[in-house]
């Protein structure tokens, strides 16, 4: 059932022989092929606009009221690319390298070396779009290190990087949509994939404003919707993130590949009660020049600031003295749970830990008398010249926590706790991004090829930029080549009105339930079983227990789920049920997957399987393959293997001691 | 920090679609905390209102952390309400005290008209952009990053200026719905960069064009656009705008 397509020789030749050779589409015939994105992040907007470049009629669609809004734009630090503009030794390969250690060696070498390739000409892509990079006063681009690597690769824009490169890819498809290349649907969301004799050829899609159900037809169908993160309910995701779109491709037959790698990011803003909606980011880039510490005492009640540095606990500078405070994502979040769960905690919840701007703040200052050639200054006016180079640095993100916790983390530490930020896994696809059903494609998030069981800081827009600028264009046309005498198919075709009844059957049950319990209450129970057993550390038992739940859950909410409202309207509660529906279902099979990875691996923490120092411990020899499943009815799955062959990287322990 | 509860009077506008005329609705909601959001007690209040049989009210917001810019609430008279600087999504309760009357509207424009309760329509803000607010490259036609060294200034100025989020609130802000900031914004960005200058003159021309065709209003230099905007976008812009339409239309070649 998987075949990855990888193309043979050198590593470093895949990809240029690849393209070298991939079939091509000429003007004339793109013009007659219509393509359908779904989602318009920084996949789904850059392929929309570069498809639209190349003349294929493009339809893309969003449920936010403008595809600007998708949300790469909440991404702060920034997007890595390996042009060695500092000189410090990096490469395509380091870049490549890093990302599959980062990964814990669970990413296909093929994929990431592309994409560790591309890397360099989506900086200039961005740069010449009118991206504000950061820059310095020479004129030249700015850098910063980011988690994992100990070179300077990270391009930036203060702290919104997300939102600048999104606007570029934005503004690059409303100029294809005022060309009239691409047709904007905004307020829609994807609903069914429709398929025709084995191929994916269009889309039922609702229209958020009016409720009404539409039909859309498409060569290709490419599904750019993003990741899952909210099936914990709290989330860095925005609230209207889902896995709706992709849920639908794999009840049509998509395989879904690593459901439960899940990332928790270590650095957000800990939750402060049961009201809690989301969850805050505040960015990695702050550990860079923040110290993360707990007190030496269990259950130290004193402020911080009242605590001395003798008493203090720098936990990651200890355990992990060559990365310190850069360690990856999933490394810093389980140190930072160690401690909490040890009772080290700090806070009213004590499920947060700190992340100390002090020394930085003196170091900065220090640097800035001596820039201005001042001795004999005081404390104070260091401390003062320190705050204005941090505020220059990281200003909007101090500001925002000031907003969020009332608290001026200029002058007390921040209280951070880990956070579900990003799902590595997501639709199997193969080296050109296709999923196992012919026509439809995965690009961001939405796939899964590319961070392995972990994602590294700053490579999240790297690939949803990477793969709709520079990969898709290439293999979406080496298929569309055989599509050209294909002519474009009626929406009054049986597959779609078939498709369009099963969507209106399933609206209509879910409103005709009239139950008792609200939309939110249901996922807030899902987010919870999730969290507690399928969270930051798992075990064969929980997540037993967390199958039992959720397939309780499921019956629940489709007894007594409560959805005020009409259909043939704007009906927010309606478009939420339909999104949780699918949660439940995805939890489910994210238990499954975690249950059957007998190991420890990134993101993905099975408490059996761990070093003596409580390091991840992987099963190299058991379990070095993606698990594809396959949807076999419900409650049912079947298991593909796709076999991890490294050729060039030899697999180790991952060490950032 | 301390914490405290609250019993908050809301007087929220509601109105079914674009069709029907809305009014206010008065609603209680109790023991809120001062820690939540502004829109976690909207939640509060949805799920009151669903549990008590009724409608829940609709409002757009997404990212819930200041960066989207799809959350637009008019807020006891000003856009994203009281604090400086901030959208509403990052409005916090301990704004407010125990017993405070809340009033909340959508954006008041014609060219934004309601959907439904306080969700509006802002797709004019879009099809502004369409009209030129862009640099005409086509993926696969750029040179080496660093090879266009950019003023330090002029790129921070234009990346003040590319902080706009697009929400809306400078409109809603204006007593003549003027779109000024934002597009001031967006020709700034573009300006300020070498990146923009073969488009500049065509780009300022045909986006207020479209500003106009959309039916906001003219600016009178109020300033309220900028006293509201979450990301502080400039007033400067407007005047740079003002400078860069004046030299394109006055110049012979556009």
């Amino acid at each position: 059932m998987l075949n990855a397509k990888i193309p043979s020789g050198p590593l470093e030749n895949k990809w240029a022989d690849y393209k070298g050779h991939c079939k091509l589409v000429n003007p004339a015939n793109k013009r007659k092929l219509e393509v359908i994105v779904v989602g318009t992040g920084l996949a789904g907007a850059s392929a929309a606009a570069s498809l639209g470049e190349l003349g294929y009629k493009v339809k893309a669609f969003c449920f936010q009221d403008s595809p600007r809004r998708a949300h790469s734009i909440a991404a702060q630090g920034g997007i890595n690319a390996a042009k060695n503009y500092q000189n410090d030794g990096d490469s395509v390969f380091r870049l490549f390298y890093d990302t599959i250690k980062g990964g814990d060696y669970r990413a296909r070498e093929a994929n990431v070396h592309r994409l560790a390739e591309v890397s360099t000409n989506i900086i200039d892509q961005c740069v010449a779009q009118g991206v504000p990079f950061a820059r310095e006063y020479g004129g030249l681009l700015s850098n910063r290190s980011f988690g994992g690597t100990q070179v300077q690769r990270t391009f930036y824009a203060a702290g919104q990087t997300g939102q600048q490169l999104l606007i570029g890819a934005y503004q690059a498809l409303e100029r294809q949509v005022a060309l009239g290349n691409v047709t904007m649907y905004s307020r829609h969301e994807m609903l069914e994939v429709v398929t025709i004799e084995g191929k994916a050829r269009g889309i039922i899609a609702r229209d958020l404003v009016s409720g009404q159900l539409e039909r859309h037809f498409g060569h290709a169908v490419l599904l750019c919707s993003g990741g899952y993160g909210n099936v914990f309910y709290l989330s860095t995701n925005a609230m209207g993130s889902n896995v709706t779109a992709a849920w639908k491709a794999h009840k049509k037959g998509a395989a879904f590949a690593n459901p439960c790698f899940t990332q928790i990011h270590p650095t957000c803003i800990p939750v402060s009660g049961d009201h809690q909606s989301k969850l805050t980011l505040m960015s990695e880039s702050l550990r860079n020049d923040g110290r993360i510490w707990v007190p030496k005492k269990q259950n130290d009640t004193r402020k911080a600031t009242d605590i001395p540095e003798e008493e203090r606990d720098y936990y990651l500078e200890r355990r992990y003295p060559a990365f310190g405070n850069l360690v990856p994502r999933d490394v810093a979040s389980r140190a930072a749970k160690e401690r909490c769960d040890a009772g080290y905690g700090v806070g009213s919840s004590k499920q947060a830990v700190y992340l100390d701007y002090a020394d930085a703040i003196l170091r900065y200052g220090k640097i800035e008398a001596g820039k201005q050639g001042r001795s004999n200054v005081s404390e104070e006016e260091i401390i003062a010249m320190g705050k204005e180079v941090v505020k220059a640095k990281y200003g909007n993100l101090f500001d925002m926590y000031e907003k969020i916790t009332g608290e001026n983390p200029y002058e007390v530490p921040m209280r951070i706790y880990p956070a579900v930020h990003y799902t590595m896994g997501g639709l199997w696809v193969d080296y050109e991004l296709q999923t196992t059903v012919p026509g439809l494609y995965a690009l961001g998030e939405a796939n899964f090829s590319d961070h392995g069981a972990n994602r590294l800081g700053a490579s999240a827009l790297m690939q949803g930029l990477a793969d709709g600028y520079f990969v898709i264009p290439y293999t979406l046309g080496n298929n569309l080549a055989d599509e050209i005498y294909s002519k474009a198919i009626e929406t009054t075709h049986p597959a779609f009105e078939e498709a369009e009844k099963a969507v209106s059957d399933r609206i209509n049950h879910l409103m005709n339930i009239k139950g008792k319990q609200t939309v939110e209450s249901f996922h807030k129970r899902l987010g919870k079983i999730m969290w507690d057993k399928c969270g930051m550390a798992r075990n064969k038992e929980g997540l037993e227990q967390a199958i039992r739940e959720i397939q309780a859950l499921k019956k629940e909410f489709w007894s007594d789920v409560r959805i005020p409202g009409e259909v043939n309207e704007m009906n927010t509660e309606l478009d939420k049920a339909n999104r949780v529906a699918d949660f439940i279902e995805l939890g489910e099979l994210m238990c499954v997957d975690a249950l059957t990875r007998d190991e420890s691996c990134g993101g993905h923490f099975r408490e059996e399987f761990q070093t003596p120092e409580g390091e991840a411990l992987r099963d190299d020899a058991g379990h070095m393959y993606v698990s594809a499943w396959e949807l076999k009815g419900e409650h049912q799955w079947e298991l593909h293997k796709e076999p991890l062959n490294y050729e060039v990287i030899k697999p180790t322990q991952r060490n950032y001691k | 920090m301390e914490h405290y509860h609250m019993n908050l009077n809301l007087k929220v506008w509601r109105q079914k679609n674009s069709n029907t005329k809305g009014d206010f609705k008065t609603y209680q909601v109790k023991n809120i905390s001062s820690e939540m959001s502004f829109l976690e007690m909207f939640d509060v209040l949805n799920e009151q209102l669903i549990t008590e049989g009724e409608e829940p009210v609709a409002f757009d917001h997404d990212c819930r952390e200041g960066i989207c810019g799809m959350c637009s609430m008019y807020i006891n008279g000003k856009p994203h309400g009281p604090w400086q600087a901030n959208t509403t999504c990052q409005l916090h309760m301990r704004a407010f005290k125990d017993g405070d009357t809340i009033v909340v509207e959508p954006w008041r424009a014609n060219a934004f008209p309601v959907i439904k309760d306080l969700t509006v329509n802002r797709s004019a803000f879009d099809r502004i952009i369409q009209a030129g607010g862009y640099i005409s490259v086509n993926t696969g036609n750029a040179v080496d990053g660093n090879a266009l060294p950019i003023n330090k200034d002029n790129a921070d100025n234009s990346f003040a200026a590319a902080m706009c989020i697009g929400c809306g609130a400078c409109v809603a802000a204006c007593k003549n719905s003027s779109a000024m900031l934002f597009l001031s914004a967006k020709v700034s960005h573009l300006a300020l960069l070498p990146q923009g200058e073969p488009e500049r003159k065509s780009r300022v021309m045909n986006m207020v064009a479209q500003m106009d065709k959309e039916g906001f209003g003219a600016c009178t230099n109020t300033g309220a656009c900028e006293a509201t905007c979450p990301k502080e976008i400039s007033l400067t812009n407007i005047a740079r705008l003002n400078s860069e339409y004046l030299g394109a239309s006055l110049s012979a070649d556009k």
